[in-house]
């Protein structure tokens, strides 16, 4: 049977007594080769791992909220037009629903996750191999486009658009849910003409970073701006950053932990 | 203008694993060791915040850069090739300690049917068994596991391997170091079917330390803390045996070796008045762009797999293996490993996403010719794996065969089978085949202007069959353990798919043999054509096992090493 939900407090205390015994056994504390820093995540296990926004005034007073850093819950860096976010957020949503099991990918800011990642090196292909001549490869020769990811995904959207209003005469924001899937699932299964060269971009391709994106976007550390208030996490059960499960490695019983970011 | 640095007695290329233990075993031997690492300086300081899904398991962090260098892939010769633009179906390394900064620590060894393959099968069923009509090229390593167990214990101790002995398994010289890993509430399920099944699982050797632990180098190991991120990441307390924390350390406490990093190296000099020997390596500083000369009186190729094919083949070392005349053999013996199995899908939850990269539970039962081929249409097998590694929740969303892969019913399964499924898969061998090779690539060029290195890969018939028998062994594992449903992956995989990830356990491309003819280097490693040129690493291996390649990656780095040491002394080559 599942342990029994821990009260916060209750959790630290626990984490705390366990990593000052697995400090004293691997003789960390003493031999010091990883030192500050592992000493200093300890300070973390106080916290309740709650993100804290600027609207939240009531959490300023925690100590990781340093003074005069304001990041808005619904800020971006990537998509500069309101109406591209509406699509790429209802987009997402279809893909991870909000649910009786637990938010979907709007609430958990899936979105904005994208955002902040179609800004960087993610959007700009920067650690991949982008020079030409470019081709249409098999199917198991993978990524050919010379478009970048911030590219592709701008594109994406216009085609969901343009689909959107041939068939609704409607922006895909606005549409039923049935009636994005409908779309969404024909882009899945590449039926979507691009209508340019396929070794530029297709619907299924399109289709494939969305659906990653958004997984990405639910599960990934909160730092990225998705996951939020660790949602994604809560849902699946899966407690983030913790450094040791020495303890409970060989518990028969199955542990609920109240998850931990990488930094807080 | 090319800068010439001073004359060192030993210079590997690369600080991983291979460059590590050499280095640390001539410079003990008091030779002027310096390694030359393409990536930048990192250690445990740089892991502290390393508990981060995306940026490690997903934007492969610690992995090599493809805008730099990548190779171009084709199923078939008659195929054009294209660059593998985003990493994929194996992840090389980059910067201190190499593709060893990320393993995971499962360390096996290699079965003594590996290393005389072709002729033990050959003896047994005769030699039709070994499909050369299907272009399959298998032969024996011209070395065997006997000559090869001092080198597998002496890198176990320096890795302080935890494990029990194996019924299956070859005999061993001393145990391992270290006792086995921690056996969970899932591997104790796994065990209990498979020894139902008249099985024999034991503790999968583990470079994760199940103790505090300093290996004979007196290298200080800690106990791993199961914490769960390990493979595609580096470990935050030294808890898991990495070049960074072992060999590498250990050279540099002699006092006889440097690393010089941010130093890509283009290009192995021959020796104009001797065209047996090299005389040294250029290299690019990758911040500086300025070029180097750096001589040394034995240069070893310690890079991964496609970079010691390349440089060897940029450096007009050895003739280029060609599948339509089978001459050459540069490039020849690419395998892989195949990795299928069986998953089942159960009510009751399980902690996994606790874990470490090498607890788990392994079988020898269908591996090598444990079990008899008489009828089956394949050869050799693969090892049955059960691990708790740890997952993670970006990476893993299984849902039963048939369910959508969006929307609210792909939602509720992913998040419920999160804690509720459970794998039992192989890791299997490939064999030689004559289509599958590496060469240069006509069209696309690395960020130096060199050509990117071109693979020709594809499953074999035989890949299909063995395949098929392992994922039903899976299943019937599964089974046993009282899954209320299981879904059997596909054996025949169709076409070999660079994109998704497979495995980091890929072979050959500069074999070795007792033959020049059929190899590139001897046992010592030692290239053919030039005596002070030696070859470690998974590309000397003659085809894939059914095992995980460290081990023997380890050992066979040992033996170069040792003879190395020896080169050096008497200038006499090593076969003789």
């Amino acid at each position: 049977m599942p342990k029994k939900n821990m009260g916060v407090s209750e959790m630290a205390k626990e984490k705390q007594f366990s990593r000052r015994d697995f400090l004293k056994t691997t003789g960390v504390a003493t031999g010091g080769i990883i030192g500050g820093s592992l000493l200093g995540g300890l300070i973390g296990f106080n916290m309740d791992g709650t993100e804290n926004t600027s609207t939240d005034t009531k959490s300023e007073s925690s100590e990781s909220s340093s003074e005069g850093l304001i990041i808005p819950e619904k800020g971006r860096i990537f998509f500069s037009k309101d109406e591209d976010f509406k699509v790429i957020e209802a987009a997402m949503e279809r893909i991870f629903p909000d649910s009786d099991i637990g938010p979907g990918a709007k609430e958990l800011g899936a979105a904005y996750f994208l955002d902040g990642q179609l800004a960087g090196a993610y959007g700009n292909n920067s650690r991949e191999y982008m020079q030409g001549p470019f081709y249409e490869g098999t199917a198991t020769q993978g990524y050919q486009s010379n478009l970048n990811r911030a590219e592709y995904f701008t594109l994406g959207i216009r085609k969901l658009q343009e689909e959107s209003n041939d068939r609704f005469e409607k922006s895909f924001a606005e549409l039923e849910a049935g009636e994005q899937d409908e779309i969404l699932k024909d882009f899945e299964d590449d039926k979507v003409d691009f209508d340019i060269p396929r070794s530029t971009a297709t619907a299924g391709y399109f289709f494939q970073l969305l659906r990653e994106a958004t997984l990405e976007g639910v599960y990934s550390d909160p730092i990225y701006r998705g996951n939020r208030n660790m949602g994604g996490w809560k849902m699946k059960q899966f407690p983030g950053h913790q450094h040791s499960y020495l303890n409970l490695i060989d518990s028969d019983e199955f542990q609920d932990i109240e998850p931990m970011p990488n930094f807080g | 203008m090319v800068k010439e640095l001073e004359k060192v007695d030993v210079v590997t290329i690369g600080a991983g694993w291979t460059g590590g233990i050499v280095a640390a075993e001539t410079a003990k031997a008091g030779l002027k060791v310096k390694s030359l690492e393409r990536g930048g300086y990192r250690d445990t300081n740089d892991y502290q915040r390393v508990h981060d899904e995306l940026k490690y398991a997903q934007r492969y962090e610690l992995m090599q850069d493809t805008s730099v260098e990548t190779l171009t892939f084709r199923n078939k010769r008659d195929e054009r090739a294209l660059p593998v633009r985003r990493l994929g179906s194996f992840l090389p390394g980059n910067g201190r300690g190499g593709a060893g900064t990320h393993w995971n620590g499962q360390t096996d060894r290699y079965m003594a049917y590996d290393f005389e393959i072709k002729s033990m099968t050959e003896k047994k069923y005769g030699k039709d068994k070994l499909g050369e009509d299907s272009g399959l090229r298998y032969r024996d390593w011209g070395i065997t596991f006997d000559e090869m167990e001092k080198y597998y214990d002496k890198f176990e101790k320096t890795a302080g391997v935890s494990g029990e002995e194996n019924p299956l398994g070859e005999k061993r010289s001393s145990p391992y170091p270290n006792p086995p890993m921690i056996k969970t509430k899932s591997l104790k399920l796994f065990e209990e079917a498979a020894k139902k099944l008249e099985l024999h699982p034991v503790m999968m050797p583990s470079a994760n330390m199940s103790q505090n632990y300093t290996n004979p180098d007196g290298e200080k190991l800690n106990q791993c803390q199961y914490c769960a991120f390990c493979e595609r990441f580096a470990c935050e307390y030294d808890a898991k045996a990495t070049p960074d924390v072992t060999v590498l350390r250990t050279a540099e406490k002699t006092g006889n070796y440097e690393i010089r990093y941010n130093s890509n190296v283009t290009e192995i000099v021959t020796d104009e008045k001797d065209k047996n020997k090299v005389t040294g390596v250029k290299f690019i500083d990758t911040e500086t762009r300025e070029e180097y000369f750096q001589p040394a009186d034995v240069v070893v190729l310690t890079s991964f797999l496609f970079n010691n094919y390349k440089l060897l083949r940029v450096s007009e070392i050895g003739e280029q293996y060609d599948p339509e005349t089978e001459t050459g053999t540069l490039g020849s013996n690419y395998c892989y490993q195949t990795g299928l199995g069986a998953t089942g899908f159960f009510d009751e939850q399980y902690n996994t996403f606790m874990g470490a990269g090498a607890l788990g539970m392994i079988l020898d039962d269908f591996n090598g010719d444990n079990f008899d081929h008489e009828d089956l249409d394949f050869i050799h097998g693969g090892s049955i794996h059960f691990t708790q590694t740890g997952l993670r929740p970006i990476l893993n969303n299984k849902v039963r065969e048939g369910t959508p892969a969006w929307g609210e019913e792909f939602k509720k399964e992913s998040v419920e089978n999160f804690t509720r499924t459970l794998e039992v898969y192989s890791m299997a061998h490939t064999g030689p085949h004559r289509d599958h090779y590496l060469d240069l690539d006509d069209t696309y060029k690395d960020a130096y202007d060199n050509p990117q290195v071109m693979l020709t890969y594809n499953w074999t018939e035989q890949d299909n069959a063995r395949n098929k028998y392992l994922t039903e062994k899976c299943a019937e594992i599964v089974e046993k353990m009282g899954a209320k449903h299981i879904d059997v992956q596909n054996g025949d995989l169709g076409d070999y798919d660079i994109v998704p990830y497979q495995s980091t356990n890929i072979s050959g491309g500069t074999p070795m043999g007792t033959d020049p003819k059929n190899s590139v280097v001897n046992t010592w490693l030692q290239h053919w054509d030039r005596d002070n040129l030696f070859v470690a690493g998974s590309s000397t291996f003659v085809h894939n096992s059914g095992n995980n390649p460290t081990g023997t990656v380890g050992a066979f780095a040992y033996r170069c090493a040792e003879g190395i040491i020896k080169y050096h002394k008497d200038n006499q080559r090593l076969e003789d």
